[in-house]
């Protein structure tokens, strides 16, 4: 259903914007108060313009910004709402703090729709939520990198936003800090009630905090889905390759076993048990991912078959040490001679003497192979 | 020393001053922000100043200024006094040759700042005039300041222009520069030496405050680094 005519919700966000340039865009979003919705993709992919056009700091050739029940861009209407009339929190990738106020001050920036005499309170109260009390005298060249973003996070919500967009929050602080900073924003995000759109690059950090995931790439939104749910059945490879799924095969399907609950799937010579799709004609030709966390590899000690697996053999291929974790891949014999990647634990594939050249048995798990319908 | 046109000098460089004091701002930061067909050229237009000769220029401005330019007919038709050959003919003349030395330096300040401040100023729902004065001027300040002290500056020793725009008439266009001239033409070096020394002085340091503006200009924008 196009995001337009769906019903709105009171703390809702709802965007259909498309153009061709300067920059193209095609996108349909739609975020629900207190989620937090990550726009995903590569670098150059939009993610920034859309959040940019949400902001009100570009304005997009055709289509419609909703938030909270009001319109905030209609090109059919004529109507558009630059940045400073919307009630947007916004927090650019480098913080954009002004340098020349103190901590206190550019929170109180943020209180302009508020009476004079109530802001400076308001503001301690905000320093003291996100754990900045006692800074507050501080100018933000005297602070970290992880309290730039804090007082950034702030100001943002200072302006009490009817949604509040996060651009690459954690790009400018270093591994330990945005480890902590995770957890802060999580906390946080329980005690919002308005939309949230986080744009990232790392797929880990929209796993980690977002409720809803997007997959943008060359300014369109190919897939919005919870984002446990859009890794395992991206809608087309283009998405698969995009959230980093690096096994995707051609296959046949062979038939269906209802009885089992299974599609079967021809892969070179070998049969594979699937997850039952009995829509997929017999015969057709798909496209198939697998995440390499769906891959088992077996011990030569104690190989194991279960009915929950697919049992196949290859030759390593590739095998590449990245300090505890190995990745591997396994050339398979199907009419491609195809790899297959997965990762192990280090030690076990120092046990298990895994080198280039060596025979390999490898399982594939039924529940996590996903056939793809539409082969882009 | 000649006083009279010491004062005439001051007077000149300070009102040059006050008028270049808002063109400086709202088209530096005009510039700084806007990109249109036709920009560089308009850069150019504003810098000319800076590479003709000052006869040259002069001889536009008298030409453009005269009793026989609309500008010159109106303004006589207007006050009973021609434009050129007195002091506001002179001031005029001033703030045009000071034009690029005003806005360069602002222009570059308010380029400085970057682009997601300002935009975090809309979001914050700041108008065109409190984004302004409370986060473009504070952090842009010493480049609108730099620009109006060099233009202070450079009208104290201006020349070529003052004289083929105002001549030399005593407290109405003859400044110090030109008295200088004069002096000497009179073979008065004593005369002549002290104006030129206090001159120096005062170029040397209007410049000495101009670099530590510039150092203070860093130091607004390096949060970035920590």
């Amino acid at each position: 259903m196009p995001v337009d005519s769906m019903p709105t919700a009171m703390s809702e966000l709802l965007v259909r914007l498309q153009q061709e340039s300067p920059i193209p865009m095609d996108a349909e979003l739609r975020c629900t108060g207190g989620q937090l919705l990550a726009l995903v993709g590569p670098s150059g992919s939009g993610k920034t313009t859309l959040l940019r056009a949400l902001a009100g700091l570009v304005q997009p050739k055709h289509g419609v910004i909703s938030c909270g029940g009001e319109t905030w861009f209609d090109s059919a209407a004529g109507h558009y709402l630059p940045a400073r009339k919307r009630r947007v929190g916004y927090v650019p990738q480098h913080f954009a703090l002004f340098p020349h106020l103190d901590v206190l001050h550019n929170v109180v920036s943020g209180m302009l729709h508020r009476a004079p005499e109530t802001r400076v309170a308001a503001a301690h109260d905000l320093l003291e939520r996100v754990n900045l009390a006692g800074l507050e005298s501080r100018k933000p060249g005297q602070l970290s990198g992880g309290q730039q973003q804090r007082v950034a996070v702030a100001r943002a919500l200072a302006r009490e936003p009817q949604v509040l967009l996060l651009d690459e929050p954690f790009s400018a602080v270093d591994h330990a800090t945005r480890e902590r900073l995770y957890g802060e924003l999580a906390m946080l995000k329980q005690t919002l009630s308005m939309p949230m759109v986080m744009v990232t690059h790392d797929l880990r950090e929209a796993m980690l905090l977002a409720d809803e995931m997007c997959v943008l790439h060359r300014g369109r939104t190919l897939q919005t889905d919870k984002p446990l749910e859009l890794v395992a059945r991206p809608v087309s490879t283009d998405v698969a390759r995009l959230v980093g799924i690096r096994n995707i095969y051609h296959g046949e399907i062979a038939g269906h076993v209802p009885d089992l609950e299974c599609t079967q799937l021809r892969f070179g010579a070998a049969m594979l048990k699937t997850p039952y799709r009995p829509e997929l004609i017999p015969g057709s030709r798909v496209q198939w991912v697998i995440p390499s966390d769906g891959v088992v590899f077996h011990r030569r000690d104690r190989p194991s078959h279960t009915e929950r697996e697919n049992q196949l053999q290859g030759i390593v291929d590739t095998v590449h040490k990245l300090g505890e974790i190995t990745r591997l891949a396994v050339r398979m014999d199907d009419e491609d001679r195809s790899l297959l990647w997965l990762d192990v634990p280090s030690h076990l594939a120092r046990r298990n003497e895994i080198a280039v050249g060596v025979a390999a048995t490898v399982s594939l798990t039924v529940a996590a192979i996903h056939i793809i319908k539409d082969n882009s | 020393m000649d006083w009279q046109a010491l004062r005439l000098s001051l007077l000149l460089a300070i009102a040059t001053t006050v008028l270049l004091l808002p063109v400086s701002i709202f088209t530096g930061r005009w510039m700084a922000e806007s990109r249109f067909r036709g920009k560089i050229l308009l850069e150019a237009a504003i810098a000319t100043p800076l590479v003709l000769p000052p006869t040259v220029i002069g001889y536009y401005l008298l030409v453009g200024m005269g009793a026989h330019s609309p500008l010159g007919a109106g303004f006589s038709e207007l006050f009973g006094r021609p434009l050129v050959f007195n002091f506001s003919g002179l001031l005029i003349a001033s703030v045009l040759v000071n034009l690029p030395f005003a806005i360069q330096p602002a222009q570059r300040a308010f380029e400085a700042i970057p682009q997601d401040v300002r935009d975090a100023a809309q979001c914050c729902g700041m108008s065109f005039w409190r984004s302004l004065w409370a986060v473009d001027l504070p952090l842009a300040w010493p480049g609108v300041l730099t620009g109006l002290t060099l233009s202070f500056a450079h009208t104290l020793g201006e020349f070529g222009v003052v004289l083929m725009v105002g001549g030399a008439i005593p407290g109405e266009t003859k400044t110090v520069s030109i008295a200088i001239y004069d002096q000497v033409q009179s073979l008065n070096f004593e005369g002549a030496g002290s104006m030129s020394l206090l001159l120096l002085l005062i170029s040397l340091g209007l410049l000495v405050f101009v670099n530590l503006l510039g150092r203070y200009a860093g130091r607004l924008h390096a949060y970035r680094n920590v």
